[in-house]
């Protein structure tokens, strides 16, 4: 395949890792917007997790009214410029968009909504005006696009907010999940500093809240805590061989990918087990660092993937191969992993079920496994009352995102188990509200 | 085959299309240029004392994604010396005998006049033109549209130039008038051998709302300006068709106004114009567009069978009658054709808000095709208009046409309403709302303001 050359230095890193979505020039958005019909209950809303007023904003950019749109935006969700960039928005709202139905091209709404914000990023402009700080005070645990969102709208009500970060920056998996062709960290962050800046929370980074302790004190400090921890770190899958090196969880790759760049290098033969977004991601991003051969294997067949078409579309576009109904049996090699042995699968009643005999070995020297990500189970763990299901996601009210009978709410990946930003932004904003009622009940 | 070949009151062209005078007239290089490309005359840029302009002279109407679909200029007549016109004029018919060349002109005195006719007619000028319409920086001096809404000045010049005219003379007319037949009838008084319209109207095309000055700004300052291009068109077909029926005109009518492609120059002839002129669309996209305006026209009248100009000019003028003549039994009702719709619902929240709440919703907010109730539609069109998918309503005719009773007869029959609360009024048996009920629509989250 080798379609891409391995980036030797950060420009060619930027060519290869062009944007899907790139910013629209003035011309582009006023052409662009004059296309769209206004629709009566427009279904492209609908289809937006966050109920941006999305035909309203397309005619304040029509109409020369950059900054009126992106406060239309920031009003619905306060991680717009991102989510323009990084939504999947073929199957949200420009999936929707009346268009789709004349068979023409859907309005590039992703595209114009990053051009609002982008001004007003860049312009470092006003939009909302907080009201005076009450008495009330709320730690948020992450933050990610859930525990940014509920942040911002529980400053815009006068509520003292701080943010309990692991990390270094703010974001979470928009900078070190999502692919880099999609958004780069710098426009990631421009935004959250942005947010930072204007709604007048405090982040206080490298504090992951890991202990008994620490959620005592936020139990003690704070009138409610919210937590946003999104997703944990690649889970195990219980095969001989995991531990090997050359063995790397796909978010774990991803994120040492995003931060080194091109001097992070690929070897010629990548395997990625998995069959959602994140094996999409992984694949074409080994592609584009110019790993020669990227091969993905799915346990199950291609009807059963999880990931969306157009993302595996994309992968396919860049040169990736994909076996269907192979599912890992051991990861092969003394230190380093040469290969993986696989089994032939076929579905018996929805189940996955290896066909005896059928084993076969691929080589390789990277095995990069988007198999699923772990819960935090170890924090929800050292805090009482809190539940979870099976599957280790948190269990809230529908309504308030209220962890069960607690001061504690939750929302994004936590709670759903792995969604898009839009949804963590949606989930964060409606928690915060969830908090209002809560605070004012007290 | 069609023959395009036009005689406009003795003045012959190879087709119908004829350049406005305007700035793609201006010099003999450029008429040349066109002749070349395929247009069937030009009317010269309009001669007089020359003018000084000012720098800045153009705005534009843009809309949605359409630039200039109205265009505005505050430019004046030629700012060239009359003899080096002259001299091109002559160089033109030269190169080009069979295409048509009409001065066009502009002066103040009956010494003027008839010095200017000779100087054209002698330079080899097929025509000419009187400019009676220039809206702005002529007329304040006088002339242009000062002379075009004078119906009586407008007939003492037409007089003066008739008097030597040895060539056709056609009178061209400002819309800025109430009644366009007024000058028109002055026109043919004075002894005008054809008419053309329409100038530009008066306009104020756009205002720079940061430095508080409309368009186009010379030096922090503007002025109002003709207004063209297609946003016109409508007006000037209207007035066309005005002098058109007019019993008393009865001229060649050159129409003018908004023609871009065969179709504007179609409409045109059949309300009663034999030629047609172009500015704004060839300011916008140059001479070529000449090759789709005379394809388009001649295989329309081949289709048709339409063999001259002529033929087909005023075919539709019989159709257009007055108010009072048109059949009140005529019934149409819209009709939304459910394979083709998209769900906008533009045609729900247009006849909803701005016409007679005849179209609704399905209970079911999955699904998104509207319904007409046919007892509320009055089969205004509008909901058909604003629909973007071609053909998906159509307004389908309920009446048998067996009845056609119009405005003039029921009036003799006294069957009109007459009195405020009459029970013959139109709409006493429609369903309109009470206004109360207006508060208690369940409206989606976003149509108001928050
Ligand atoms: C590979 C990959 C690709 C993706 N691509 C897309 C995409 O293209 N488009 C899209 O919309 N979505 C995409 N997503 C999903 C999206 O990134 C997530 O749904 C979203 O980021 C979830 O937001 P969150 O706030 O719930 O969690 P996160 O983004 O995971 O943020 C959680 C934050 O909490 C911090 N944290 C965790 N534990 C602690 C602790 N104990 N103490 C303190 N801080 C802690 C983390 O450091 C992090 O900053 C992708 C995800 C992955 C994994
Ligand atoms: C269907 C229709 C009916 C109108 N009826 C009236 C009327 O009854 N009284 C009136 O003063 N103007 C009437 N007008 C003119 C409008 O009030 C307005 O002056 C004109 O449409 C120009 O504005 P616009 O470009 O926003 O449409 C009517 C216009 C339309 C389109
Ligand atoms: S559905 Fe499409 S056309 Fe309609 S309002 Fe939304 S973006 Fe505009
Ligand atoms: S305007 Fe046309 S496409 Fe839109 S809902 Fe009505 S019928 Fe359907
Ligand atoms: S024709 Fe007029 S009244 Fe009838 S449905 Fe359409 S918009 Fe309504």
């Amino acid at each position: 395949m080798a379609e891409f050359n391995a980036p030797a230095n950060e420009a060619e890193f930027d060519k290869n890792f062009a944007q899907l979505k790139p910013h629209m020039t003035k011309t582009q958005a006023y052409l662009e917007s004059s296309r769209c019909l206004f629709c009566y209950d427009a279904p492209c809303i609908k289809a937006c997790p966050t109920a941006i007023d999305i035909p309203l904003f397309i005619r304040q950019i029509h109409s020369g009214n950059v900054n009126g749109a992106a406060k239309t935006i920031y009003e619905s969700n306060y991680l717009g410029n991102t989510c323009g960039k990084v939504c999947p928005t073929e199957v949200l709202c420009e999936g929707a968009c009346v268009f789709v139905e004349a068979n023409e091209k859907p309005l590039e709404i992703g595209r114009l909504q990053t051009y609002a914000t982008q001004q007003v990023l860049a312009n470092d402009k006003d939009l909302f005006t907080l009201p005076e700080t009450g008495k009330n005070k709320v730690a948020i645990i992450g933050a990610g696009p859930a525990g940014l969102a509920c942040a911002c709208e529980l400053r815009l009500h006068g509520v003292a907010v701080d943010i309990y970060e692991a990390k270094t920056k703010a974001s979470g998996l928009i900078s070190h999940g999502v692919a880099p062709y999609k958004i780069q960290n710098e426009e990631a962050w421009g935004e959250t500093d942005y947010l930072e800046r204007k709604f007048g929370f405090r982040i206080f980074y490298g504090h992951p809240v890991t202990e008994v302790t620490q959620t005592k004190y936020l139990e003690d400090n704070y009138d409610a805590v919210f937590i946003g921890t999104g997703l944990g770190k690649t889970s195990q899958m219980g095969i001989p061989g995991e531990h090997l090196q050359n063995v790397f969880g796909a978010v774990e790759l991803i994120e040492k990918l995003r931060d080194q760049k091109n001097k992070l290098h690929f070897p010629g033969n990548v395997i990625v087990l998995g069959g959602g977004n994140t094996a999409m991601d992984a694949a074409s991003e080994a592609a584009r660092m110019g790993a020669k051969e990227v091969t993905l294997v799915y346990r199950r067949s291609k009807n059963e993937m999880g990931a969306y078409e157009f993302e595996y579309d994309l992968a396919k576009s860049v040169g990736v191969k994909a076996i269907f109904n192979a599912a890992p049996v051991e990861i092969l090699g003394d230190e380093k992993a040469k290969g993986i042995k696989f089994i032939r699968t076929k579905e018996v009643q929805g189940k996955v079920e290896p066909i005896a005999g059928t084993e076969f070995v691929l080589d390789c020297d990277w095995v990069v496994k988007a198999t699923g990500q772990e819960k935090h189970r170890n924090l929800f763990s050292l805090i009482q009352g809190l539940h979870t299901d099976a599957a280790g996601k948190l269990l809230v009210d529908a309504a308030s995102y209220r962890c069960m009978a607690t001061k504690y709410f939750a929302g994004g990946d936590a709670v759903s188990g792995g969604q898009e930003v839009v949804n963590a932004a949606a989930e964060g904003k409606q928690a915060a509200f969830g908090i209002l009622t809560f605070l004012n009940k007290e | 085959m069609t023959q395009l070949n036009t005689n406009f009151a003795g003045i012959k062209s190879p087709n119908p299309f004829w350049l406005a005078s305007a700035p793609p007239t201006n010099s003999g290089y450029q008429i040349m240029k066109a002749f070349d490309a395929g247009w069937g005359g030009a009317v010269w840029k309009t001669l007089g004392v020359p003018v000084v302009n000012v720098s800045s002279r153009y705005g534009a109407l843009n809309y949605r994604d359409t630039r200039m679909m109205g265009f505005n200029n505050i430019e004046l007549i030629t700012d060239r010396p009359l003899k080096d016109n002259l001299r091109e004029i002559e160089e033109v018919k030269k190169r080009f005998p069979e295409h048509a060349v009409i001065a066009s002109l502009m002066v103040e005195t009956r010494d003027q006049w008839h010095q200017i006719m000779q100087d054209v007619t002698n330079a080899g000028a097929d025509g000419v033109e009187l400019n009676f319409g220039c809206p702005h920086g002529m007329c304040e001096r006088g002339m242009g549209s000062a002379v075009g809404q004078e119906p009586r000045v407008l007939k003492t010049i037409v007089e003066w130039v008739m008097e030597v005219a040895t060539i056709p003379v056609i009178v061209k007319l400002t819309p800025n008038i109430t009644d366009i037949t007024k000058p028109a009838l002055a026109a043919k008084e004075g002894g005008a051998n054809a008419i053309s319209l329409i100038n530009t109207i008066q306009s104020i095309v756009g205002v720079d709302i940061d430095r508080f000055v409309p368009y186009p700004v010379v030096d922090g300052k503007s002025t109002n300006g003709g207004y063209c291009g297609p946003a016109v068109k409508p007006i000037a077909m209207n007035m066309v068709k005005n002098c058109a029926q007019h019993p008393g005109v009865q001229l060649p009518i050159s129409g003018i106004g908004g023609v871009e492609n065969w179709r504007d120059a179609v409409e045109f002839i059949l309300l009663g114009a034999s030629t047609v002129q172009v500015c704004t669309a060839v300011m916008h996209y140059g001479f070529g567009i000449i090759r789709e305006l005379t394809e388009g026209l001649s295989r329309y009248m081949d289709e048709k069978g339409f063999s001259s100009i002529e033929q087909m000019s005023g075919k539709a003028l019989p159709n257009v009658k007055h108010w009072e003549d048109l059949n009140l039994q005529y019934k149409v009702v819209a009709h939304i054709n459910e394979e083709k719709c998209i769900g906008c619902q533009l045609c729900f929240t247009a006849c909803e808000d701005g016409a007679h709440q005849a179209i609704r919703l399905n209970s079911n907010p999955a699904i998104r095709i509207p319904a007409v109730f046919e007892e509320n539609c009055v089969g205004c069109n509008l909901c058909s208009l604003v629909c973007p998918v071609e053909n998906c309503i159509t307004m389908e005719r309920r009446d048998d046409g067996s009845e056609n009773i119009n405005w003039k007869e029921r009036t003799l029959a006294g069957t009109v309403p007459v009195s405020f609360n009459d029970e013959l009024a139109g709409g006493l048996h429609h369903t309109v709302p009470m206004p109360m009920e207006a508060l208690q629509k369940d409206l989606p989250r976003h149509y108001k303001v928050k």
